[in-house]
């Protein structure tokens, strides 16, 4: 059967497009440049507020942390959903099929950091994995790996604590996801997974086109995903730079470091224990990671904290407690936070 | 023809099943959109990012809310 289709899209030509794409790319970079110049403009010449000041400090704080991290966060969601768009989550379980533990969970553990993935799908990915003979501990590193070096975490630690802490975060983010996915498949924990996971069949056939998409249509995918990450997060993230901006403001110099300082032992154990339950987005944190760091909380503890809410959420283990059960959910907890408090303490030494 | 949607109930499973209705009615087929929310089911299907756009027992998308013009061609594209 054929029928006329409505001709309601119009394409357009390439030139245009690729005009488009570059107007945007200079008005971004502009945009970054002038940040700063422009909020100490507007902040501290036309209100007239005293840089000095308590309020002029966190205000200014305030309005241009959120230009800085909404710009980087949309750059950087915009670029990397174009070059996801190559990947999917069913090649990356082709890849892994055939892996066997150890180095099954170095790949794994690369490999969640370029698969797309959002932790909504955590439950079908691992069936999926698990009936398609991927290894549990395997499957593991990937679930890990996925949610804590993820692009947005990454590229804001960098934008706020430069190249050196953002490169030992994502190190140390895969160690944890590879060591922690090796330890519970060591552990033969597969009886713990609820039973139809290892009974589902995969039948049907898959057609996907998605990965041979023309680039309008890649252009297109990195701009409703920009509006749909900023539309999901900008909740976390205004409360998270708020709080920045107050800590920022009025916390007295050095408020932390007696308490949570690299001379405090439970500092670490306690910011991780505080990150568990907490669910939020790595841009809603790292604003007020940053502002804590600033008032001489160690930076290893802040890490592990960002680390524990982003890895480890409530919400995700109510999902994934569809496949595992509470014994395997509590044992994956105290491994990964295990990981993530020796994390912590390897940051507050190294540093 | 069987057209069935894959996904556990987030935001863009409703708004890949509004399309995918959209797209049916301009085509003037008037079938029934199933909905499968079990992990089992979507699982089998090997389909592991939702929603998912499933015609006749082949995943047609994965992960993703094509537009409207684009399901349309899905869909005449999986009736010939």
């Amino acid at each position: 059967m054929s029928v006329s289709l409505p001709v309601s899209r119009t394409r357009r030509s390439a030139p245009r497009l690729w005009g488009t794409v570059l107007a945007v790319a200079f008005a971004w970079v502009v945009g970054y440049v002038l940040n700063g110049f422009v909020w100490d403009r507007i902040v501290f010449d036309v209100f007239g507020l005293d840089p000095e000041s308590r309020l002029g400090g966190a205000v200014h704080f305030f309005v241009y942390d959120t230009t800085k991290i909404l710009l980087l966060l949309g750059g950087i969601v915009f670029i990397v959903t174009i070059l996801r768009s190559f990947v999917t989550i069913e090649r990356t379980r082709t890849l892994l099929g055939g892996k066997r533990e150890g180095y099954g969970n170095v790949a794994a553990a690369g490999l969640g950091v370029v698969t797309p993935f959002c932790s909504c799908s955590a439950v079908p990915a691992f069936i999926g994995f698990v009936a398609a003979g991927v290894p549990l501990g395997v499957t593991l590193s990937f679930l890990i790996a996925s949610p804590m070096v993820n692009e947005v975490a990454v590229i804001l630690i960098f934008g706020m604590f430069g190249f050196k802490v953002a490169a030992m975060y994502v190190g140390f983010g895969l160690l944890v996801a590879i060591v922690a996915g090796y330890v519970l498949g060591r552990m033969r924990l597969e009886r713990w997974v609820e039973p139809f996971v290892f009974e589902t069949k995969l039948r049907g056939e898959l057609v996907e086109p998605s990965t041979d998409m023309p680039w309008e249509d890649r252009l297109a995918l990195g701009w409703q995903e920009v509006r749909t990450i900023v539309g999901k997060i900008w909740p976390y993230l205004l409360v998270g730079i708020a709080l920045g901006a107050v800590i920022h403001g009025w916390a007295p110099e050095g408020l932390f470091t007696s308490l949570a300082g690299s001379g405090n032992p439970f500092a670490v154990p306690f910011a991780v224990l505080l990150g568990i339950p907490l669910y939020s987005s790595a841009a809603g944190v790292i604003p007020l990671v940053q502002a804590l760091s600033e008032k001489g909380v160690a930076l290893g503890t802040v890490l592990a904290f960002m680390m524990a809410v982003v890895a480890l959420s409530l919400p995700e283990m109510i999902l994934l407690r569809r496949v595992l059960q509470p014994k395997l959910l509590v044992t994956f907890v105290g491994v990964v936070g295990t990981g993530i408090l020796a994390v912590g303490y390897l940051f507050n030494f190294v540093i | 023809m069987k057209v069935e949607i894959l996904g556990t109930g987030c935001k863009s499973c409703a708004a890949l099943e509004k399309a995918t209705a959209t797209a049916l009615e301009r085509l003037g087929v008037d079938v029934p959109i199933d909905r499968v929310t079990d992990y089992g089911e979507i699982a089998a299907y090997g389909v592991m990012s939702t929603p998912a756009l499933v015609i006749d027992g082949q995943v047609r998308t994965i992960g993703r809310v094509p537009s409207v013009w684009d399901l349309t061609e899905i869909i005449d594209g999986a009736q010939r």
